[in-house]
């Protein structure tokens, strides 16, 4: 059956892992996350599940890394200091090829920073974060909605691509209420993991292990993690677009940005510039593609993002310089305007070489 | 130990066997090292108590990450110090299987000892097996929590100065104040009878384990004869005449009430 709530972001989520099968969440305080936790220590004990709140991050994202060697289905949350303490966590888990959920409700940095929601931790989710060569799934929602589905499907994609998948999202997302429709189907279906760690029963110990010392040994693991990380861009790739098929000026934003820019193209439309929006869905892998095609029948480009420009590079790298690619964006918590993001599509509309020849 | 392999026909009295818990291969411990006496006594007590096939360990980093090679049981490494971090993940999830962690002085009282304080007053039910030869070894004899009071390391060339360096940790006895833990113990490789106590020690932890009796720590006091720049017959007197006196042997904590 099909249930109506109303219900904040955080709680989306929360519910969203429920109803997903998970099975072992761990947190530890930090705002504006902090529903998610509450939202888990009231419901997972109550479906026979592991909650706990942790001494640290650092702690929490490790017992995901535990939970996840058994092949129960593990999830944490936080939010942006928090989730810079989890990085290390992250490498491993990457490393390991460990199936979890990582959720970060983006506040304003650097630093404490402040509560206030933010989009700057782009680089930090998208190229790796931790260190080595590594990839986390990156999944970037726009709704409440969103944050409840997006939350199931990262449950999933974890367990086929054997791969940490993080929820980006921000303090706005994760604060305001919206009304949802709650996921009714079952969890979906665990693939089996024959590498679980479930005690060497009949069978040759397991070893979850990422320390590969023999000649060769790692460069085997990261031509292999690399192999896969090349079907994930193949396979996963998702955005969404709004009135691009005549844009002459794309708009691409992603999470809360994408909100005000969906406004921002009614208004500039009605004021006569043909804008479209493109918001990428799986901020990793990126959607190069698209925007490389797009790139070739708008006039200009415009990235809006509550940072100092992040995902701006990877549309540069999509888009090339054919076109100009303007930016729209505030820090430290503050939100763009809408009004400030139609400027900022007028101006590009008047100043692009490409419309001028026409 | 009963025999944990039949006797080969041609042997006509077989007195000692090598564990199945222990996988047969040299180690890459190096010669005087406690760390393949204390595996073999895992395996011993794995054997004895026959939970081999359900028992996960978490392996540390330091010389003892590679763990895996030597215990024939299901191993998970863990980032340095989150290895009771990692064994709690573990434990939740499969609460039926024995989770164990081998965890050295850095590892435990240094990096992890947020981790190592918090999984015992959370009271989980795994074991903590803590070998403690007062240095760092994998990375070359640096200073550890656990190094004694004027102790020479490479990071301590003058030796442990306790008025900028501090003194060497007790964890046991700072474990001990709090009220979950079950078992607290600790013992010594520093003699056949030691590692005979050292053996009961882990017996009797993994054992209230599999009865669900809640947190166990087992201090071995080890001797590392390259990073205490000692033969091995004198690293081993250094852990009975310099170590024992700064750790005191014993059992702080059993069945749940302070035994000291």
């Amino acid at each position: 059956m099909r249930k109506r709530v109303l219900m904040n972001g955080n709680d989306a989520i929360g519910e969203g892992a429920i109803r997903a099968g998970c099975d072992a969440y761990f947190g530890y305080p930090i705002t504006p996350q902090n529903e998610l936790t509450s939202y888990m220590a009231n419901h997972m004990q109550a479906h026979g599940r592991v909650f706990i709140q942790a001494e640290s991050e650092v702690a929490a994202v490790n017992m995901v890394f535990g939970a996840a060697v058994t092949g129960r289905r593990a999830m944490t949350s936080s939010s942006s200091p928090g989730i810079s303490l989890k990085q290390e966590g992250l490498s491993y888990l990457a490393a390991a090829e460990l199936p979890s959920v990582i959720v970060n409700v983006q506040r304003g940095g650097p630093g404490l920073g402040n509560i206030a929601p933010s989009q700057s931790d782009y680089f930090q989710a998208t190229k790796g974060g931790g260190h080595g060569d590594y990839h986390l799934i990156v999944l970037a929602p726009y709704t409440v909605q969103e944050m409840h589905d997006f939350t199931i499907n990262a449950f999933a994609l974890a367990d086929r691509y054997r791969n940490p998948v993080m929820l980006l999202t921000d303090g706005r997302l994760g604060q305001m209420m919206e009304p949802l429709t709650l996921y009714s189907g079952l969890p979906h279906k665990i693939p089996p993991k024959p590498w679980a760690l479930t005690g060497a029963r009949g069978r040759k110990p397991n070893h979850i292990r990422s320390l590969l010392l023999e000649e060769g040994a790692l460069e085997q693991r990261n031509l292999h993690l690399q192999a896969k990380y090349k079907t994930i861009m193949n396979e996963l790739v998702g955005y969404d677009e709004y009135l691009t098929h005549d844009a002459t000026v794309l708009v691409v934003a992603y999470g809360s940005s994408a909100r005000i820019a969906r406004g921002a193209v009614d208004q500039a439309r009605a004021k006569g510039v043909k804008a479209g929006l493109l918001r990428p869905i799986t901020l990793w892998p990126f959607p190069r593609a698209r925007i490389r095609q797009l790139a070739r029948k708008v006039h200009g480009i415009l990235v809006v993002e509550m940072s100092a420009g992040q995902m701006i590079e990877d549309v540069q790298l999509s888009a090339g310089d054919r076109i100009p690619i303007a930016f729209e964006g505030r820090m430290g918590g503050g939100i763009p305007e809408e009004s400030a993001v139609v400027r900022a599509m007028q101006r590009l509309a008047k100043s692009s070489p490409r419309s001028a020849r026409k | 130990m009963s025999p944990s392999r039949k006797p080969s026909k041609t042997s006509r009295r077989s007195v000692y066997h090598r564990p199945v818990s222990l996988v047969n291969k040299p180690t890459h411990f190096c010669p005087g090292c406690g760390h393949g006496t204390a595996h073999k006594l895992i395996a011993e007590v794995l054997d004895s108590l026959k939970i081999r096939e359900k028992t996960i360990g978490v392996a540390p980093v330091g010389c003892a990450v590679m763990a895996y090679y030597y215990l024939n049981c299901d191993i998970s490494e863990a980032a340095h110090g989150r290895t009771p971090a990692v064994a709690t993940g573990i434990k939740r999830c499969l609460p039926d299987r024995i989770v164990f962690s081998y965890q050295g002085d850095g590892d435990l009282a240094a990096i992890g000892m947020a981790e190592t304080i918090h999984a015992a007053n959370r009271g989980e039910n795994i074991t903590v097996i803590f070998v403690n030869n007062s240095v760092y070894g994998m990375t070359g004899g640096q200073m550890a929590p656990t190094t004694l009071s004027g102790q020479k390391t490479v990071t301590s060339p003058c030796g442990r100065d306790a008025r900028t360096m501090g003194s060497p940790i007790r964890v046991c006895e700072l474990l001990n104040t709090l009220d979950a833990p079950w078992h607290i113990e600790r013992v010594a490789l520093d003699s056949p009878a030691g590692i005979r106590k050292t053996r009961k020690a882990l017996l009797t932890a993994f054992k209230g384990q599999m009865e669900g009796k809640g947190y166990s720590l087992i201090e071995i006091l080890s001797p590392c004869p390259i990073h205490m720049r000692l033969s091995p017959m004198e690293a081993v007197r250094f852990v009975k005449e310099g170590m024992i006196p700064a750790f005191p042997l014993g059992v702080f904590r059993m069945g749940g009430k302070p035994a000291v």
